[in-house]
């Protein structure tokens, strides 16, 4: 037998692992060899092992969480600096070049795997990371009394919409913050209106205030960067006296991935991705940059979307270009796109059966976008229904078919929707009077595909009457 | 433990109390409630906080609380809340 190292030795086990119970022998031996030198740390029976006496209790499992132990039995060398070396499992060869003791383990087999270190248990990660790492929170931390009812408490400091929230504690923003790679103190931007520096952190508690899965953290975090790109506009969207408020639309594979609904209602409820993220985005605007409704939100009349519109397109036709493609990004991209607008406005056509048909019903009904004797105002987006996108997929039709159609139907002689006429006081400035005009600016008229595959309803979203560079733009952001 | 501490979702711009409405920059013009709230004498000294009110140009409402033991119902707090601009409770004996 060899000398025993000047090393210090720790070994991380747990009762209910049968490779810890198979080498009780070996740590027996280790602290006679080692006296002084070793510390034995058990994670769940702090009798265990009978035959040692100088051992350690880690039920709480602070070592175990502090030192990152992943498998049970682990064998860590150190010196008095740092850490030399760590094996996991039985390993005779390496516990034996650990220890320097040739023959240690001799009787056993060569090689038994560990089992899970009781820190990655289920839940456990995220309650440790609570309980040891709740310092790494920056957030202020605000302690309730033990008669005061959580959701109630969330409403009394006012950080509602209305509905209940998901009470922001430690456990569920680590959890949370583990949906995403990036650091929880990086600013994500100045959050409108009062253009507070926001942290990834912040937005992570207001993610879990929504109600998010952690897997949504990353659409939840692209809708931010969206939003705050300058050419949204979300200071004035959230101040206008208009309806509007941000409407996303997801592209690509984290369709699937977290489940956002682009099928049977997709505008409507029971979806918990297409509820929460868009209220994420809502309740940060609310919490961060103070958004208040009646405060510096000053709506007329608001519309519900303003809680939450989120929804996903049906990308089921791989010809037909989706929303991102529209945008540049790839088929393979996922992307998240707001648009400053409100409600649903349908358009039922039952009979069409050629595009033609189609596309002039579909004209009529986005004549009356914003008012129909207002042109070039607003923007909107076209929504498809997956019935009325096979009418025209049928005739051989391109998205772009469809566009270039739609834009030939909706120009207008200026003279019939100049303030006056039609006995109408409102309508365009007189000096449109002998020019053609298109009812959308150029990039104005967006078009996407959702919903369920029966019902030949396709629908308009209206766009904020300041739409365009002298308003809003719809914007579009990569999901990381 | 830890679940009874929640992290501020907000720009902590504020405390964490609860903040206090607004208060009146004038009296004059506003409508003051006066809540009696059941305890003995309590008429006598809010009628001397209504002359004070009325000189100064304030409009009086008066309510009372059914008992001064119990929280006052939440019909009368909507009440005084939907007629007044501020409250003043008479409180001891």
């Amino acid at each position: 037998m060899n000398h025993p190292t000047s090393n210090k030795l720790t070994v991380v086990i747990k009762k209910d692992c049968p490779t810890c119970v198979l080498i009780e022998p070996v740590l027996g031996q280790l602290v006679e060899e080692y006296e002084g030198q070793i510390s034995v740390y058990v994670q769940d029976d702090p009798t265990f092992p009978a035959s040692i006496n100088s051992k350690l209790d880690d039920t709480s499992l602070e070592f175990s969480y502090r030192n990152n132990i992943e498998i049970v039995p682990t064998l860590i060398s150190c010196n008095d600096d740092e850490e030399l070396a760590r094996t996991e499992g039985w390993v005779r060869s390496e516990w034996q070049e650990l220890t320097g003791i040739d023959s240690l383990g001799n009787e056993l087999v060569d090689f038994k795997p560990g089992c899970g270190s009781k820190t990655l248990d289920p839940g456990m990660e995220e309650q440790l990371a609570a309980r040891y790492d709740i310092a790494l929170l920056r957030a202020r931390q605000i302690e309730l009394a033990e008669s005061e009812d959580e959701i109630e408490a969330c409403y009394d400091r006012g950080w509602s919409d209305g509905l209940p929230v998901v009470p922001p504690t430690a456990v569920r923003v680590i959890r949370m913050l583990k949906g995403t790679h990036r650091a929880q103190e990086e600013i994500i931007g100045n959050v409108p209106p009062d253009n507070i520096p926001c942290t990834i952190e912040k937005v992570a508690i207001n993610a879990v205030l929504a109600g998010c899965k952690p897997e949504y953290f990353p659409v939840v975090l692209a809708s931010v960067e969206a939003a705050l790109q300058d050419k949204f506009c979300m200071h004035g969207l959230l101040c206008t006296t208009y309806f509007s408020g941000p409407v996303m639309i997801v592209n690509g594979p984290v369709i699937k991935q977290i489940g956002i609904n682009n099928g049977v209602n997709s505008l409507g409820q029971g979806s918990r991705a297409n509820a929460t993220i868009g209220r994420a985005l809502q309740l940060l605007i609310r919490n961060v940059g103070g958004g208040l409704p009646g405060g510096i939100d000053r709506a007329v009349m608001g519309n519900p979307g303003k809680y939450s519109y989120c929804f996903a397109e049906d990308e089921s036709d791989v010809d037909w270009a989706n929303l991102a493609q529209d945008r540049g990004f790839e088929r393979a991209d996922s992307v998240i796109s707001l648009f400053a607008g409100e409600g649903l406005q349908p358009i039922v056509d039952q009979q069409s059966r050629y595009p033609e048909s189609l596309t002039k019903n579909i004209s009529n009904s986005l004549r009356s976008v914003v008012n129909t004797k207002l042109y070039g105002a607003a923007d909107a987006i076209l929504v498809i229904s997956p019935e009325h996108r096979r009418i025209f997929r049928q005739a051989g039709w391109s998205k772009q078919d469809l566009r270039q159609a739609l834009y030939n139907n909706l120009m207008i002689s200026g003279a019939d929707i100049i303030r006056g006429a039609q006995d109408i006081a409102e309508g365009m400035p007189e000096k449109f009077k002998d020019k053609q005009l298109s009812k959308f600016r150029d990039d104005g008229l967006h078009i996407v595909t959702t919903g369920g595959k029966a019902g030949m309803f396709s629908a308009i979203i209206s766009g904020w009457v300041a739409s365009g560079e002298k308003g809003s733009q719809l914007v579009s952001q990569k999901i990381q | 433990m830890t679940n009874s501490i929640m992290l501020d979702p907000t720009a902590e711009l504020n405390p964490v109390e609860k903040q206090i409405l607004p208060r009146l920059e004038s009296l004059s013009g506003a409508t003051i409630g006066l809540l009696d709230i059941s305890k003995p004498r309590g008429k006598e000294f809010l009628d001397e906080v209504e002359k004070h009110l009325l000189e100064m140009g304030a409009t009086v409402n008066r309510y009372m609380k059914p008992t001064f033991a119990r929280v006052a119902p939440q019909e009368l707090n909507q009440k005084i809340s939907v007629e007044c601009d501020a409250v003043i409770e008479g409180l001891a004996d």
